[in-house]
């Protein structure tokens, strides 16, 4: 079959327009790749290039050597992210069914009060001083959950996605004797799965790329979530200092360039190796949210 | 027997509903709705004993001080011009991405290079502001090197305001375009597929297919996203400006947008009144944009209106 010509002129477009695009995409990350693996001595002499002229893994050697503040951040984000996520999505789910529920009839005043929310706010300040004075959560690991807990959109997204749930489904299990909170527990979740990976995933990508609450609230360095800690780590010599002298290495030989980057190549790896796996799922919950919120 | 209508009808029959959705009802009650009332603190000259309603009342004086310091259109103005060079550019380039991504042949390719580009929406800002670092970066940032190595001379960008402007532009298209082309491929596969069958027969190329077929069935769903985003045209992305920029004095004019300002005289100055004051003129010039949005929604396609 011959090839139209328009079509192979289009071919040959698209593909260099998505290739440029895909490589602008890329390219930070090999960039912060390289310069993780390069001496500190040819990055203050040639800079931080795309081929590394001098390769040293020193950088990775003194993180993996005194990694205890590294593997707290790592703990306080995944114990955050694991609570923070199981609990969100549970009341979220629990949220998405009643107002899914035809016979509830206050559904669509609650879903307004829910929406409200995100068209009218008090801001930052009194939000802030409710959070410090009133719920007493500086310092404190639920000043890191409780914000992120539950998000408006979500609830909307999955009650669209329960709606797929037949109502006969419902109405046979009440029939039966089963209370709204038993054919929550035992009929929904369960047909509710592959939505739950959804939107719990997108809720755990709120905790774990999550600094913002930790810069607001929480002052105590034992207590800083992965990202916050990358984030001192980038701004704040003294950060690196610290790691040096528990690792032995005096300070002015200390390859700080490539230990920011190598600290950022250790605090992003998981997500990036991960996201092949669960690229799906927020495909999905773009796409199901993209329809009427 | 009690009104088969009545609230408190309701209330006996779904007691069960009711206990299921006040988790939810009392976290938005506590985290939105109470910090509403704490917009009074726009009003007020705070003091941490006083607390939200004991501090003592100073009038406008907040206001004042906010549209004095000369801030407050600055700000509003970076707020609004980044987000409509956002929209454009964002949405342009996605479309452009998921039209091609419809369109083009090699299933291997395609799937590859959207997994590629959605991976940023997946980085945190404090990542992206590292990618800065090392990329612009003075002394040995990767694009000074590159410039050195060209001969040509390196460049400043933390001394140089305008040209903050084209990289958080690059930065916000970076970031979005995976996800954004994501969602309006979706809205391309929805598109009828025996309209693309009948041009076909009557011998359009597929440059004449896009222009007449896929860009007018998609006009509704971008007027819609449009609109929809123009009701955030007033909220900057606090976590993108703050990372992207830094806490870069130099810059600040070409670069502070309200809810950085917001941020910065929080944390900085403990300047709970004025900054109270500024989130409130935030709040509700916004609050009148999204009102206004949705009524021209309203007019273009019913079904899409947000309330």
């Amino acid at each position: 079959m011959k090839i139209r010509k328009d079509r192979l002129v289009f071919n040959i477009l698209g593909v260099v327009v998505i290739l440029l695009i895909t490589l602008f995409c890329v390219l930070p990350f090999l960039l912060i790749l390289t310069g993780s693996i390069t001496s500190q001595g040819s990055i203050l002499r040639d800079g931080y290039r795309f081929i590394p002229k001098e390769i040293s893994f020193q950088a990775y050697q003194i993180i993996f050597e005194s990694p205890d503040m590294l593997l707290k951040a790592y703990g306080v984000t995944i114990m955050v992210t694991v609570i923070g996520t199981l609990t969100g999505l549970f009341f979220t789910a629990m949220t998405a069914y009643v107002l899914n529920s035809k016979d509830f009839k206050y559904r669509n005043h609650f879903s307004f009060y829910f929406y409200f929310t995100t068209i009218f706010g008090g801001g930052l300040v009194p939000w802030y001083i409710m959070m410090v004075k009133y719920l007493k959560m500086k310092d404190t690991y639920m000043a890191l959950i409780f914000p992120l807990l539950m998000n408006v959109i979500y609830i909307l997204i999955m009650r669209n996605f329960m709606k797929s749930i037949p109502d006969a489904i419902f109405e046979s299990a009440k029939l039966d004797g089963a209370g709204d909170f038993t054919i929550f527990l035992r009929l929904v979740l369960p047909l509710s799965k592959p939505s739950l990976a959804t939107i719990g995933l997108f809720i755990a990508l709120n905790y774990w790329n999550d600094w913002y609450n930790a810069m607001l609230f929480v002052d105590k360095q034992s207590m800083f979530p992965l990202q916050y800690f990358l984030y001192q780590i980038l701004s704040k010599l003294d950060f690196i200092n610290q790691t040096a002298s528990r690792s032995g290495v005096p300070v002015p030989q200390m390859p700080s360039e490539p230990m920011k980057l190598a600290m950022t190549v250790v605090a992003t790896g998981p997500i990036v190796l991960l996201y092949p796996f669960v690229q799906k799922y927020f495909v999905k919950g773009i796409t199901v949210g993209a329809v009427k919120g | 027997m009690k009104k088969k209508n009545g609230i408190l009808y309701e209330l006996n029959k779904n007691k069960v509903k009711f206990l299921m959705i006040m988790p939810a009802v009392l976290y938005f009650f506590i985290m939105c709705y109470v910090p509403m009332t704490g917009i009074v603190l726009a009003f007020k000259n705070y003091t941490y004993t006083g607390g939200i309603f004991k501090s003592p009342w100073v009038g406008f004086n907040n206001f004042k001080f906010f549209f004095n310091s000369g801030k407050a259109f600055l700000v509003t103005k970076n707020t609004i011009l980044y987000n409509i060079a956002f929209l454009i550019i964002n949405n342009f380039l996605q479309i452009t991405v998921a039209i091609i991504l419809s369109e083009l042949a090699g299933k291997c390719f395609k799937k590859i290079s959207q997994s590629l580009m959605f991976l940023p929406y997946f980085i945190s800002w404090v990542v992206v502001g590292a990618f800065i670092y090392n990329l612009f970066n003075y002394e040995f940032g990767a694009v000074n090197t590159l410039l050195n190595s060209m001969g040509m001379e390196p460049i400043d960008v933390y001394s140089n305001p305008s040209a903050w402007k084209y990289i958080l532009v690059a930065v916000s298209a970076w970031k979005w375009v995976g996800y954004g082309s994501v969602l309006y491929l979706a809205a391309i596969l929805g598109i009828d597929s025996e309209i693309y069958e009948a041009a076909d027969i009557d011998g359009a190329n597929i440059f004449k297919k896009i222009w007449h077929i896929t860009l007018p069935s998609l006009k509704p769903t971008v007027i819609i996203l449009l609109l929809l985003s123009l009701g955030n045209i007033m909220k900057g992305d606090f976590q993108m400006f703050y990372q992207v920029v830094g806490n870069n004095g130099l810059v600040l004019d070409a670069t502070d947008v309200i809810d950085t300002y917001v941020v910065r005289s929080l944390m900085d100055l403990q300047e709970f009144g004025m900054t109270a004051a500024a989130g409130l003129y935030q709040s509700v010039l916004s609050l009148f944009i999204i009102l206004g949005a949705n009524k021209l929604i309203k007019i273009i396609d019913n079904d899409y209106a947000l309330f």
